[in-house]
């Protein structure tokens, strides 16, 4: 299980909005407790590729992030984006890039942008599982 | 000498390049590790030529993206 307090949900919701018709990014930190990871902060960055289908993580801020969850005693659990177009789960693009298996990786569909769908995802390869993310 | 590598301070040889050190931490996948020392971005074909000095301060960072 994975949870993500309502507040850093928000942050996540209100960037993505604010960053379409392109796709949003960043970064998710926290603590892991035997298999539960907890969000407790999560960072926005900007997308360099400033595209409504690609995105990547700008490098300086990037190394900022980790280097306030370090200062924050937080660990990086992983990164979020949105699908301003398509649903909450890993594209082919999203398998081939997910390097770390051990990363949560969220995806934040924007496709009925009424009622937006974020979910969080263990990629192995070709294999996603959805982790069940609690937003509390 | 000293290096602090992803916050940690450890003992390495002098000189070390920082295509040593990507090998003697088994970073996985580096061809998509950027590397900055000291909070500048090394390019990575200059890896094997940038010798670390004492009291370095390193990052190794992956990249992250996608595509929907």
């Amino acid at each position: 299980m994975i949870t993500l307090p309502k507040t850093e949900y928000q942050k996540i919701l209100e960037h993505a909005q604010k960053n379409l018709p392109e796709e949003a990014c960043g970064l998710i930190a926290g603590k892991i407790e035997g298999n539960d990871k907890h969000i407790e902060k999560v960072y926005l960055l900007t997308n360099i590729d400033h595209s409504n289908e690609h995105f990547s993580l700008d490098p300086k801020e990037h190394l900022a992030a980790i280097k306030d969850m370090r200062q924050n005693g937080l660990s990086p659990l992983g990164n979020w984006h949105s699908h301003p177009e398509s649903p909450s789960r890993p594209s082919q693009e999203d398998k081939r890039l997910a390097f770390d298996s051990k990363a949560s990786y969220l995806i934040l569909s924007l496709m009925d942008r009424e009622n937006p769908v974020l979910n969080s995802f263990h990629i192995e390869g070709d294999n996603a599982t959805n982790e069940g993310l609690v937003i509390e | 000498m000293f290096i602090t590598v992803a916050g940690n301070k450890k003992e390495v040889k002098d000189g070390l390049t920082v295509a040593e050190l990507i090998e003697q931490e088994k970073v996985e996948t580096p061809q998509y590790v950027t590397v900055s020392v000291n909070d500048e971005f090394v390019e990575n074909g200059n890896f094997a030529t940038t010798a670390l000095k004492d009291g370095d301060n390193v990052e190794f960072l992956y990249f992250m993206g996608g595509g929907q």
